[in-house]
């Protein structure tokens, strides 16, 4: 499937591709195989590719490459780009919900009138795709989220909520990586280290993999949190759909 | 901070940080898709020029070296462990052992001075280059400070008083000492700040539209490296103030619930949610990262083509300066 798109100029510091304002699995699958094309295709003066929901950022020096020359590529690359599946990741994500890891369970499962053990089930049950990674390094935004669980941000945000929340806000679903402050509610931490700059690989997830979440208990979360080298496993599966 | 094991070794010792005073280089560029922003000098040509007064010079001057970036009150460094060279650029008020020095000059320094920046006169940023540049692990590639994943500089925050900064390689540079260069000051320029409409800016009827290029606005007091807020009249979108989370550039200027600019500066987040009404140009980047707090600005429109052609000019004059600078 190929959107609707637009490639318009961000004055000279880059050049989106928009495909609009919707949240759509299949936009978003085609904006990440255009990213990958983009990344492929090594275009001198290319600086920076930056995939969202819904568009494909481009950053440029006009030094090396014109804005013209930039968007006659761009414009070729991604006419005629064909989005095949791709094999990525699909990482098992445990999450000690509620109490002092997630302060608005409580609130959260009272609106919506269900009690801990359905929330947890509702919350772990969907194999969630990673839209964007954004706003913070290895913040991941989620899609998937039940219809039943979709709730407006809060009405006035935290300025600061612990690296690891799982939180909710709007229709959407994330883990996040480092403090930060936040409008979104906030059900559960992870013991996962999704953004670790000592490590080889500083931020452990991409756009395009899946997650899974898995209730664990507060003694199993300081556990896994202490040890410094555990990683979270994960699976190949082809796009967000189960290998055959 | 490093412990003293290595005392023989030159370092500054920070008698007093300054307001805000981060390492940083040309940037961590290509890692937005991680989330991780650019970072890196606010002021590009400032830094590139105190480290090419030092001798610091590499395929690309602005990237290679860091430098320390000194926002409006600067820090106390004693030298220990040995000599070096230092250049400082920027509108500031300089001492070294309590007697005034010169900015845009390579200065010898010798084990025991105190090298004190008092204050930025005109603009917000000076920078602090030192020959054979700062021993600092870079992050993804940059030596760049980004505070908030405290990652880059030294241990990834601003300084500390007590705080030791090791030099990589203090004997490089002595050639330079006494070299001058020409002030760079980006600030001297009083023209409205130019940019390109979009991409969001279909959010904005007409009348706003207008209104965003006719009014004054005011640098208010939430203005740092992540972003600058103004003040002014209220831009109100016919659409809302939510989009579906975009990607940001440096120099998007964002408008959210309130009406009023946010404009997004080098730690910015790589994305989002609110609708943007135009991004600064390339050219204008450096000129804004020397404004404060209580600066008043305009903003003009220009077309791409025209801000690449501004652009690649200022580069290209830049690089000549910095060629003819070093022989």
């Amino acid at each position: 499937m190929t959107p609707t798109y637009q490639i318009v100029p961000l004055a000279d510091q880059g050049v989106l591709i928009d495909c609009g304002e919707t949240i759509d699995i299949e936009i978003n699958r085609w904006i990440d195989a255009a990213a990958r094309a983009v990344r492929v295709a090594g275009i001198d003066g290319i600086t920076g590719i930056v995939p969202t929901y819904r568009s494909l950022a481009i950053e440029y020096d006009s030094v090396m490459v014109t804005q013209r020359e930039l968007i006659s590529r761009l414009g070729q690359l991604v006419g005629a780009l064909r989005v095949s599946h791709r094999r990525c990741r699909r990482w098992r994500i445990p999450v000690t919900y509620g109490g002092e890891f997630g302060i608005d369970f409580d609130d959260f499962a009272r609106r919506h009138g269900l009690d801990r053990e359905a929330l947890i089930a509702l919350h772990t049950a969907p194999d969630y795709r990673i839209f964007m990674i954004g706003f913070m390094p290895g913040f991941a935004y989620l899609g998937g989220l039940n219809a039943r669980l979709h709730t407006p941000r809060r009405d006035s945000p935290r300025t600061q909520t612990p690296a690891g929340s799982v939180s909710v806000g709007g229709q959407q679903t994330a883990v996040s990586s480092v403090e930060a402050p936040s409008g979104w509610h906030l059900l559960g931490r992870t013991p996962v280290r999704t953004f670790a700059p000592e490590r080889q690989t500083p931020v452990l997830m991409e756009a395009g993999d899946s997650i899974r979440f898995e209730p664990i208990d507060s003694e199993r979360f300081t556990a896994l949190r202490n040890d410094r080298d555990w990683l979270p496993e994960w699976e190949w599966i082809d796009d967000g759909r189960p290998s055959p | 901070m490093s412990d003293d094991r290595d005392n023989t070794d030159v370092a500054f010792r920070v008698a007093s940080p300054g307001m805000m005073t981060t390492l940083q280089d040309g940037g961590r560029h290509g890692q937005g898709h991680l989330g991780v922003p650019p970072s890196g000098a606010l002021d590009t040509m400032s830094l590139g020029l105190a480290n090419a007064l030092v001798g610091n010079v590499s395929e690309d001057a602005l990237q290679a070296f860091g430098a320390l970036e000194i926002t409006l009150m600067g820090p106390r460094l004693r030298l220990v462990g040995g000599d070096c060279v230092v250049a400082i650029t920027g509108d500031a008020e300089i001492t070294v052992n309590d007697r005034p020095v010169e900015t845009f000059r390579a200065l010898a320094l010798r084990e025991g001075d105190e090298l004190q920046i008092h204050r930025v006169l005109s603009g917000a940023r000076a920078y602090l280059a030192v020959g054979g540049g700062f021993a600092a692990t870079p992050f993804l590639g940059s030596v760049s400070t980004l505070a908030r994943a405290g990652v880059g500089g030294f241990d990834g925050r601003a300084l500390r008083a007590g705080d030791r900064l090791p030099l990589r390689n203090a004997a490089r540079g002595q050639e330079c000492a006494g070299r001058v260069g020409e002030p760079h000051l980006p600030q001297r320029e009083k023209r409205p700040i130019r940019v390109g409409l979009g991409p969001q800016s279909d959010f904005f009827s007409r009348a706003k539209i207008a209104r965003f290029f006719s009014a004054e606005w005011t640098i208010s007091t939430l203005a740092d490296r992540m972003g600058y807020r103004l003040t002014g009249p209220v831009l109100a979108s016919a659409r809302g103030h939510n989009i579906v989370s975009d990607a940001l550039m440096t120099g998007s200027v964002q408008i959210p619930g309130d009406g009023q600019p946010i404009i997004a500066m080098n730690d910015r987040g790589t994305t989002g949610g609110y609708p943007k009404i135009a991004t600064v140009i390339r050219a204008d980047m450096a000129r804004l990262g020397q404004m404060k707090p209580g600066d008043r600005l305009r903003f003009e429109a220009i077309d791409p083509a025209h801000a690449e052609h501004l652009w690649r000019g200022r580069q290209e004059a830049f690089r000549a300066y910095l060629a003819r600078l070093a022989i």
